[in-house]
């Protein structure tokens, strides 16, 4: 049994391998509809972030087939949940390619969009995130025809740190993360960043999300008395540190990135979260083209929720590739994509050499009577 | 039938009562608004008076079947023996069964089925390999997942590093979780029972921790992207061709790892766990070296974990501390106790249903996972010993007439 | 002198974090050794028991706010609501996933209670929402401290004074009651008991009653400390407790007690003294280093088996 068994194995595989390599390219024919996936967090806990990209992906396409679609062919959407887990991540991408979509929008987290770009790679389709913000998605040069219409964390933490040691002049800084992908990536460039312009970096530790209560690490920043308190996370933990800090008398400024720019930080922490500053992508809510769409989708009653907005762009910038290049070809798709400038919700975008997004940034925010307000310094 | 009517709808009322809070009222604690949904009160008050009426039935069912099997069991014991070896016949065939099946299935079916398929194979050795700890040996492992852990981690750093290609990290991955399993082992050999699942899920989170806090070394929780599939004698095969490479492997790996449990059930060790997991002392009394049989339990159950971990990195090009945790290890020992401890169609029955229903729920989005955990309550109630209970192997003598044996014996004495 | 008053001060600051942290432990802990010593189960759904007291206190607190009672009629009815539900569902899984299993193999209960606190999860997420709510401060107003509120927060000393209220009160139960007696008479031998005319199934329930009100109890104070809830707020204290009860050896009700305090208290100081990094590092670590040299845990009676 064993003996013929390896031959057999063999054999089969090389025959699938053969047969394998004509699964796809079919379905080119004229008429037929473009496919397009969209991949995030559309289930589960992290779907607040994942269903308004759904959303507002949606309504884009509604318009652009209502208008008679693209090269004369409609768009069809294959929407896929991978709850923001790299293991769901790499099967929902091969179900897309399996689909035959042209081409991906997602994921949603990053970690999920690191674990499935191999598997995009490998099928030679062009991706766009709108939300993951890892710098190794464009810097690692994981894909080449990886695009993003969101800055990634370094830009992010570039500003928090010039913020930090030119508005707040702070000499001190104690850093925080939740040990999560993000919040500790975030953290780690904050640092490296403070250190290189002269800030002593007081404290450098992660949070156990989930925990009880911080009361003791609290306890040990208000003892090392630091200027500023940076934390790298999300909004649930963010609240509840910046809650229990306040309520110990701890009057030290929080900086965080876009991780907290919530509707749900403001309501969840209430009087403490006044006078937090986050960075998050530049205010975008006077361009024409963004009023609208935020407008259509309040009629369908939804929000662009974060990154409702950076999705509608992608989609946008999508399109008009496939215009550009008269065809779903994947290496001309890349190319469409990098050479041309689109307006969008975000502005007028393009796409530099490694995949990153030209002309979106991200500002400072206060928190001021329960609303987020842009610094200007 | 009144009877039944006035249970059920006692119990429809308690659920009503019970979800009240939760089902029906939903306040905003800082927008003081309330939100009324009574319409769910109807669904709950006619689900739990039917499913009560269901689950009463076939509790009675069961509850009847056991005691007649009971009953039985006090008869003749000739007649359940060669039943249960008939049934050894029979689970021969499906395996067979299944393997010639999952041979030809990956020309059929699209690449996201052959990527599930690998996933819920590589669960089938993860439970094979967890059995040997649980099923055979008795000790309660909630932390199997760090074995895994280690041997996805050991590709992907090895890969990272030195450039090692997925063949060489196999047995090196293997036999480091199999250290790391012989480690764990040494400082619980005292513990019994839940004294040592909390020690193991300890274990278990430890490791978990280590790789998110150990940034030098693991690249923290940002992972280790890009590792490489195995090359197919230096070819590369594309994204489709991978896919079915892989599913043959794992297909390999699951025919290898069931030939090794079987042949370890019946070897010395094999026996002398069963041994240790019955009674201890009773074990020790007959001179078996516990302290070995344990440590080869720990060190044998992570070698799977640490092969399979390896080919994980390798599947999902992508590894990070995310993927290993405590919800990780309760899916591993799920498959084990639903398969039936120690049964190994069992395993691959519960591996099947474990890891492919949420993947075919997926229509059902929001349900899923309710679904699949009221699933598990559900089969452990009417199914307490797994899917297929496992028959330990009998060694039957060419079968004589009493009357004969005592003529014998009547011989023999004269 | 200056240093060392600042350096003391801060022990104890972590000291009553520590405690605080630990005697929410304790709380759920004793729900875990309760039901462990008398059916001898580790009852995995017990976090989840946790997390749907805090949501009924939620819902609770809400409708009362809005009918604009006043702090502490609020605080007194959510948390004896909380209890009450908490009891009730702990009634109804101990009727649905555990009864039916009694007298089979030691897993199957186990993976039933997997399933159970995964059932109710998904529960808790579909009935009411996936995302963090906040829960009001109910024990804000409650103590005024002036100096010593930098020391302890006044939230805290209301967890510290109310769970050892709740945890005398159960010593007493179980001690002096005929209730007690009888709980202690299963968890010795379970069939000497009923043949002495004790209704070992009405006790087991009152012990799964008993447990889930205290975790419901623990989760208002500590919920109204912290200031927001999910449905995931349970599995994390849940093991932890659960560590703490087996550290404190398990089935032992002043274990459970002690296991949870010296758990608090180790995190504290971990993350005071060392990194909030390794925080559960240390937490496991040192439940693996008592198990070493009491493997029945500090409490625990290590019984000698007969052959």
């Amino acid at each position: 049994m064993k003996k013929f068994l390896s031959p057999v194995i063999v054999g089969l595989a090389l025959l699938t391998a053969v047969a394998g390599c004509d699964k796809k390219e079919e379905a080119t024919a004229a008429n037929s509809p473009i496919k397009i996936g969209i991949a995030g967090a559309f289930a589960g806990d992290l779907a607040p972030y994942g269903i308004p990209q759904k959303n507002t992906i949606n309504l884009a396409v509604e318009e652009i087939n209502a208008a008679g679609g693209v090269l004369g062919r409609q768009i069809e959407i294959y929407a896929e949940d991978d709850a923001c887990k790299p293991e769901t991540a790499t099967n929902v991408a091969s179900k897309l390619i399996g689909e035959g979509v042209v081409a991906v929008i997602g994921h949603t987290c990053s970690g999920a969009t690191i674990a499935a770009m191999s598997v995009y790679r490998d099928a030679d389709i062009p991706v766009i995130s709108s939300s993951a913000t890892s710098p190794a998605l464009t810097l690692g040069g994981q894909n080449p025809k990886f695009f993003r219409t969101i800055p990634h964390d370094k830009a992010q933490a570039e500003l928090q740190t010039k913020f930090i040691v030119e508005h707040l002049k702070a000499k001190r800084v104690a850093v925080v993360h939740d040990k999560g992908d993000y919040g500790k990536g975030l953290a780690v460039l904050v640092k490296e960043g403070l250190e290189q312009a002269g800030v002593e970096i007081i404290l450098f530790e992660g949070i156990t999300p989930g925990a009880v209560d911080y009361s003791a690490l609290i306890r040990k920043i208000a003892r090392a008395k630091p200027d500023v308190i940076a934390f790298g996370g999300y909004h649930p933990e963010g609240s509840k540190i910046v809650s229990q800090a306040r309520k110990k008398g701890l009057k030290t400024p929080f900086v965080s990135g876009d991780g907290l720019k919530d509707p749900s930080f403001i309501k969840i922490a209430g009087k403490y979260a006044e006078g937090y500053y986050v960075s998050s992508p530049a205010d975008i809510s006077t361009i024409a083209k963004t009023k609208e769409v935020t407008a259509q989708l309040k009629e369908r009653g939804q929000q662009p929720g974060n990154f409702g907005l950076q999705t509608h762009a992608a989609i946008t910038a999508l399109v008009n590739a496939i215009e550009k290049a008269g065809s779903t070809d994947s290496d001309k798709l890349a190319a469409a994509l990098r050479s041309n400038t689109v307006a969008t919700t975000l502005g007028d975008i393009s796409f530099d050499e490694r995949g990153d997004v030209i002309g979106s940034g991200f500002s400072m925010y206060i928190v001021k009577n329960g609303d987020w307000v842009t610094v200007n310094y | 039938m009144v009877e039944n009517i006035k249970k059920s709808s006692i119990i429809a009322v308690w659920f009503i009562f019970l979800s009240f809070p939760l089902v029906v009222l939903r306040v905003d604690y800082i927008d003081k608004t309330i939100d009324y949904r009574w319409h769910n009160i109807l669904w709950i008050g006619i689900g739990a008076f039917f499913i009560s009426w269901v689950w009463r039935y076939f509790l009675k069912r069961k509850n009847e079947s056991d005691k007649s099997s009971e009953g039985k069991n006090q008869g003749t014991s000739a007649s359940t023996s060669r039943f249960q070896v008939q049934k050894i016949f029979e689970h021969k065939f499906a395996l067979l069964g299944i393997l010639i099946a999952a041979a030809i299935v990956p020309q059929f079916m699209s690449t996201y089925q052959t990527s599930i398929f690998i996933t819920a194979m590589m669960y089938v050795v993860l439970g094979l390999g967890l059995n040997i700890v649980v099923g055979m040996a008795g000790l309660l492992d909630l932390g199997y997942v760090a074995f895994y852990a280690v041997g996805a981690y050991t590709y992907g750093l090895l890969n990272l590093h030195f450039g090692l290609g997925f063949w060489i990290s196999i047995p090196i991955a293997g036999v480091l979780a199999a250290s790391f399993g012989v480690l764990l082992g040494i400082p619980v050999l005292r513990l019994r029972g839940d004294y040592l699942a909390i020690v193991t899920l300890g274990f278990g989170e430890i490791v978990r921790l280590v790789l998110e806090n150990w940034d030098v070394v693991t690249r923290g929780p940002s992972g280790i992207p890009g590792i490489p599939k195995p090359a197919f004698f230096g070819v590369k095969l594309g994204f489709a061709g991978n896919m079915t490479y892989l599913f043959y492997i794992i297909l390999a790996l699951v025919v290898i790892a069931m030939v090794a449990t079987r042949r370890l059930q019946s070897s010395r060790i094999g026996r002398s766990w069963v041994a240790l997991r019955e009674d201890e002392i009773a074990c020790q009394a007959m001179g078996i070296d516990t302290t070995k049989a344990k440590l080869a339990a720990f060190g044998l159950g992570a070698f799977w974990a640490g092969i399979i971990g390896v080919f994980f990195a390798a599947k999902s090009s992508f590894v990070s501390p995310m993927s290993f945790t405590f919800f990780e290890s309760a899916i591993i020992l799920s498959i084990v106790v639903l398969g039936g401890m120690g049964s190994v169609l069992g395993v691959i029955l519960a591996a099947g249903i474990l890891i492919l229903l949420p993947e075919y729920l997926r229509f059902m989005a929001d349900y899923r996972l309710l679904i699949f955990g009221a699933l598990m309550v559900v089969m452990m109630v009417f199914k307490p010993g797994g899917l297929i209970t496992n028959i330990r192997q009998q060694y039957t003598l060419p079968k004589r007439n009493s009357k004969e044996e005592l003529a014998e014996l009547h011989s023999s004495e004269t | 002198m200056q240093a060392l008053n600042e350096s003391g001060s801060f022990f104890l600051e972590l000291f009553f974090s520590g405690l605080t942290r630990g005697s929410i432990y304790a709380l759920i802990a004793l729900g875990y050794t309760m039901v462990y010593g008398i059916i001898g189960l580790i009852n995995f759904a017990h976090g989840e028991i946790y997390m749907i007291g805090a949501f009924v206190g939620l819902t609770v607190a809400g409708i009362l706010s809005i009918l604009q009672f006043n702090l502490i009629a609020i605080l007194v009815l959510a948390a004896l609501f909380a209890m009450v539900y908490a009891a009730a569902y702990g009634y109804t899984i101990e009727k649905v996933a555990y009864k039916p299993l009694r007298g089979s193999t030691r897993l199957a209960p186990l993976i039933s209670a997997i399933g159970m606190s995964m059932f109710l999860r998904e529960y808790v997420i579909l009935a009411q929402t996936p995302d963090f709510v906040s829960f009001p401060a109910l024990t804000e107003g409650l103590f005024d401290l002036g100096a010593f509120s930098s020391m302890i927060q006044p939230t805290e000393l209301v967890i510290l004074i109310f769970s050892f209220l709740m945890m005398a009160g159960l010593f007493i139960l179980i001690k002096k009651t005929k209730i007690g007696k009888a709980m202690r008479a299963i968890s010795q031998d379970r069939e000497m008991a009923m043949l002495l005319g004790v209704n070992s199934d009405r006790m087991i329930s009152l012990t799964f009653m008993i447990g889930s009100a205290l975790a419901a109890f623990g989760a208002i104070l500590i919920s109204a400390h912290v200031g927001q809830i999910n449905y995931n707020i349970g599995f994390v204290v849940g093991i932890k407790a659960f560590t703490a009860a087996v550290l404190g050896g398990i089935g032992s009700i002043p274990g459970a007690a002690l296991g949870g305090i010296i758990l608090g208290l180790t995190e504290s100081f971990a993350t005071g003294y060392v990194s909030s990094d390794y925080e559960d590092v240390f937490a496991f670590g040192i439940l693996v280093l008592i198990l070493i040299f009491k493997p029945a845990g500090i409490l625990g009676k290590s019984t000698t088996e007969k052959v």
